[in-house]
């Protein structure tokens, strides 16, 4: 199955962060390359939803939902912006 | 304030399907009347929920089909190993309910305050929200310059064929048909490439925003061109599905 990108975790997103957050604009802790949420690949088949940099491939961010709770890994974000408005 | 829903968070509500159509032999519209909707933004999405009978359950990211103020609709294409869109396409009823959340998104999104000439990319389904940002064009009454440069295998495999037809006024609509194509066809032909894109797309002089949607490799093609023919990588907005055979 092939990756999706983010703008299909923006439901996602909400849950976790309380906001629309496809147009925040992260930055790579691997290669530096920075860019909309929206832009980077997602894969969703894991046991939990894994997000890499479309450029290096580098794992940014990781979500688990374990019953209820969803925890978040994102050491590999180097930062994460607010989201532009559209 | 039981029902009330927390701001900023999603809520997950039962929809009852209103109407289905089918566009293509793979392809179905699906009508919905959701209890509470707040309306949303061309280009936005919705996550569909379907819960089986142990437990299971399964969750999809749908474009939304439908302008802003119309009924909501998302258009579903079939995917033979699929989860979700087997049971979408096939077995859904008028009447049966749909769990869903949204509308979800606001980076592929477009509304008739952009003023740019738009450049619309579709590879197969990927015409949904492209859909949903010309009905919303239309609906709004704005007179910003539209193309859409639609790939489709064969001409049978194009969705909304007949109101993509219908639009004028400001939008240029054409294919490029990658697989076969009827007697007598004098549109494009083959997969979009930078050669197509340089002929067929607004030069970048005119400031125009673009929005691709298709399969992965459809949208990185399409994006590249479009960067290589003088757009700002901030002025395409891209999104990308997962394979479905490609366009």
């Amino acid at each position: 199955m092939e990756p999706l990108d983010g703008n299909s975790i923006g439901g996602l997103l909400i849950d976790v962060f309380g906001a629309e957050m496809t147009g925040a604009i992260g930055t790579c802790g691997i290669c530096g390359d920075t860019g909309p949420l929206a832009e980077l690949v997602v894969y969703r088949q894991a046991p939990g939803t894994v997000v890499r940099c479309r450029v290096c491939g580098g794992i940014l961010m990781v979500f688990v939902k374990v019953r209820s709770m969803t925890c978040v890994d994102l050491t590999g974000m180097a930062s994460l912006d607010r989201p532009r408005a559209a | 304030m039981a029902g009330t829903a927390v701001r900023g968070r999603l809520t997950w509500q039962v929809a009852t399907v209103a109407g289905l159509t089918r566009e293509t032999p793979s392809v179905c519209t699906i009508e919905l009347e959701p209890p509470d909707w707040a309306g949303h933004r061309a280009g936005q999405h919705l996550d569909v929920r379907l819960t089986a009978e142990d437990g299971y359950r399964a969750e999809r990211s749908y474009s939304i089909a439908s302008a802003p103020g119309e009924r909501l609709a998302i258009t579903v294409e079939r995917l033979d190993d699929g989860e979700v869109s087997p049971y979408l396409t096939e077995e859904l009823q008028v009447g049966d309910e749909l769990e869903l959340r949204g509308p979800i998104g606001g980076y592929f999104v477009w509304g008739p305050n952009d003023g740019s000439p738009l450049m619309l990319l579709a590879g197969g389904s990927g015409v949904v929200p492209l859909r949903c940002i010309l009905r919303e064009r239309l609906r709004t009454g704005s007179d910003v310059p539209a193309r859409l440069l639609y790939s489709a295998r064969t001409l049978p495999d194009v969705i909304y064929r007949d109101e993509l037809g219908r639009h004028h006024d400001g939008v240029e609509v054409n294919y490029t048909l990658t697989r076969s194509r009827p007697p007598g066809w004098t549109g494009h032909t083959g997969r979009i490439n930078a050669d197509l894109l340089a002929d067929a797309a607004w030069p970048a002089a005119a400031n125009p925003v673009a929005y691709v949607c298709g399969p992965t490799s459809f949208v990185e093609t399409a994006a590249a061109a479009l960067v290589g023919l003088g757009y700002p990588p901030e002025r395409v907005k891209t999104e990308r599905f997962g394979a479905t055979g490609g366009p």
